[in-house]
């Protein structure tokens, strides 16, 4: 109420550049940065050096200089295109193909049907909508493991076992508990006034769903995108019990490349697979870094 | 347009509530937080279904129709707009939705815009807007729809106390150029009592009193509308009547005030009562005037000067109360004063009941 204002201190704070409380952060960051980033750097140098190299057993060094008729790409041409598991070698490319055509349906589908259940919930309360709500919650939590044999069964009635259509379902019905979590939880934090003006003008369902919510919805949207095809592309447990063996995700693909053990180990093939496989995820981190951790803060957390 | 009996929710929000309006009246739902009037206003409006009751519009029976259907457009607190659609295309949404031909959407999106004078925001995004230029969009929304009944959801509540002066006269211009009904719901006695032809003032789901502004304010229905209404509040001097008629007389402590001047809504018997007095009806060392009662003996506990005039404090026969009086008049703690009420503007209400006499 009073106008009163009151005398503070003006100008920056004096403060010493280096403060030994400074140095003692900075030292941590880089410590910990380095620990987590050396390992990545003996993948790196490892997948572009050959055998040889790799026998001399200086591993922290990079290989500089290649034979003759060797480049220093060979590895990564073996892992994608050459690289044998059992009789099969057609390299890892197949496989990372049968990932996107694993990742990108279940991501859209789910994404679809869990804005839609979310946005239901929230906004359109049915008579049991409170204990429907509750069984996604637990729903949520339940362990994989154990829906496992029933899925098997569920979709060998379907006739869909032992092809990727089986594992898009799975992972389609897994991702959303979650994900209706999440966007309920979002809608649920948009004025509500908002929708009543919608309905007030006359805007029905959809309408208010596809041209009022979604065009408010770019973060929790980004975050959801982020989760599902980080979660669906690192899945190993699902692509082993539902594509069978010539519609293996790539995740598979490699833990086969390391287990299978014919002719000589090839450390520099299969750290390039490594990297391969876990390259969309990366990039996806790397991309969407801000949009992601803006979003888990406005959508996942609140409500 | 009638509102009737709707209670609403396993809470029993609105209990059995009757409403009338007229056409073309301006009509305030007036009460504290939580006291159902958000909750009539969106019965009205179509966004919650009464569990029991009818609503009807237009003689119309719309107690089962969609909002849009209802001839009414709605303004809300915190204004509503969608974020990511300009001002035009925030006004011209509900036409569109309707499938309106593109030329009538531009010709009431820009008589629109003109009356409330948002011409040069129409390219604009919400966020580019103040709070003001906001609900002005907003009202617009209601206006382009060319609604039978403007329903008001506690619209300037979140503008700050200039900008909510201005727009209270802006609405009130809006209304008198316009003749059409609206429903304004507030809990700020003066956007109330500014605005509206009747105020229906609410306490927990039911209507306490409804009434133009003045006989709200002068002849409060109860002690709760008596206390609810007016700022500084009405002081309330607890008491017996004694005798009956136009002979009977409060008695307040060791003195008597005589009620022949008062207009009682009932005949007057003896019983515990409240002597209900509004600051401005009470005289301070002042001599008789009609309508006002004996002297008391007071002494004056604080001053509050208010610029115009001045708040004073007083202890009679041990009970507290408020006097507006004068600037020029001056008076220190302590001080001993004479006090007199103007009975003929007082009002007296039954203790037991709350009930006006």
């Amino acid at each position: 109420m009073s106008d009163i204002s009151i005398m503070e201190p003006s100008g920056p704070k004096p403060k010493l550049w280096l403060e030994p409380s400074r140095i003692g952060v900075y030292a941590f960051l880089i410590i910990t940065a380095l620990y987590f980033l050396f390992p990545l750097y003996i993948v790196i140098i490892t997948s572009f050096k050959d055998l040889a190299a790799i026998r001399d057993g200086n591993i922290f060094w990079p290989q500089l200089v290649y034979p003759e008729g060797t480049h220093w790409y060979d590895p990564w041409y073996r892992a994608w295109f050459e690289v044998c598991t059992g009789l099969e070698c057609k390299g890892i490319s197949p496989n990372f193909w049968n990932s996107v055509i694993i990742t990108v349906p279940s991501v859209i589908v789910s994404i679809a049907v869990a804005i839609t259940t979310g946005y239901a919930l929230s906004n359109w309360p049915f008579k049991f909508s409170e204990g429907f709500f509750t069984v996604l919650i637990v729903g949520s939590f339940v362990p994989y493991q154990v829906m496992l044999y029933p899925m098997v069964l569920l979709t060998k009635n379907m006739g869909i076992y032992s092809t990727l259509s089986a594992v898009i379902f799975v992972h389609t019905v897994f991702g959303l508990p979650i994900l209706t979590l999440l966007f309920r939880n979002y809608f649920a934090s948009l004025p509500a006034e908002l929708f009543k003006a919608a309905r007030v003008d006359g805007a029905g369902f959809w309408r208010i769903l596809l041209q009022v919510f979604l065009p408010m919805s770019l973060p929790i949207l980004t975050v959801a995108v982020i989760l599902q095809v980080t979660g669906i592309w690192n899945d190993f447990l699902f692509g082993v019990v539902f594509a069978g063996l010539p519609n293996y995700p790539m995740t598979v693909k490699l833990n086969n490349i390391f287990t299978s053990t014919f002719g000589v180990k090839e450390y520099n093939v299969e750290m390039a697979a490594t990297i391969l496989t876990g390259a969309v995820p990366l990039a996806i981190y790397f991309l969407s870094g801000k949009y992601f951790v803006r979003g888990i803060a406005a959508g996942a957390v609140k409500g | 347009m009638r509102g009737l009996a709707q209670s609403y929710g396993a809470l029993q929000v609105l209990k059995a509530l009757d409403l009338d309006i007229a056409d073309g009246e301006f009509i305030v739902l007036l009460g504290p937080s939580g006291c159902g009037k958000s909750t009539l206003l969106n019965c009205i409006a179509g966004l919650l279904e009464p569990t029991e009751g009818q609503v009807f519009i237009q003689g119309k029976n719309v107690t089962w129709e969609e909002p849009k259907d209802r001839g009414i457009g709605m303004v809300f607190q915190s204004y509503a707009l969608y974020p990511q659609m300009t001002v035009e295309r925030n006004l011209s949404f509900g036409l569109r939705v309707a499938g309106m031909a593109k030329d009538e959407i531009d010709k009431r999106v820009k008589r629109a815009s003109e009356i409330l004078q948002i011409e040069p925001l129409l390219a604009r995004k919400p966020s580019q807007l103040s709070g003001g230029q906001r609900q002005r969009v907003a009202i617009g929304r209601a206006l382009v729809r060319d609604v039978d009944v403007f329903l008001f959801d506690e619209p300037l509540s979140n503008l700050d106390a200039k900008l909510r002066a201005e727009l209270r006269v802006e609405i009130k211009r809006l209304h008198q150029r316009l003749g059409n009904t609206m429903i304004y719901v507030t809990h700020d006695q003066i956007e109330a009592l500014t605005l509206a032809d009747r105020i229906a003032v609410m306490k927990g789901g039911t209507i306490q009193q409804l009434d133009d502004p003045l006989t709200i304010y002068n002849r409060p229905k109860n002690l709760y509308v008596a206390g609810f209404i007016g700022s500084p509040s009405m002081n309330f001097l607890k008491g017996k009547i004694e005798g009956s008629g136009k002979t009977a007389t409060f008695k307040l402590g060791s003195g008597k005030v005589a009620l022949k001047d008062y207009e009682a809504t009932v005949p007057l018997k003896p019983s515990a009562a409240v002597l209900g007095v509004r600051p401005e009806h009470i005289r301070v060392n002042t001599d008789k005037e009609a309508g006002a009662s004996e002297a008391f003996k007071a002494i004056v506990d604080i001053v509050e000067p208010m610029g115009s005039d001045s708040l004073v404090w007083l202890k009679v026969e041990g009970q507290q109360l408020s006097a507006r009086v004068e600037s020029n008049q001056h008076f220190d703690p302590g001080q001993k004063v004479d006090v007199r009420f103007r009975i003929n503007l007082a009002s007296v209400f039954d203790e037991a009941s709350g009930e006006r006499l």
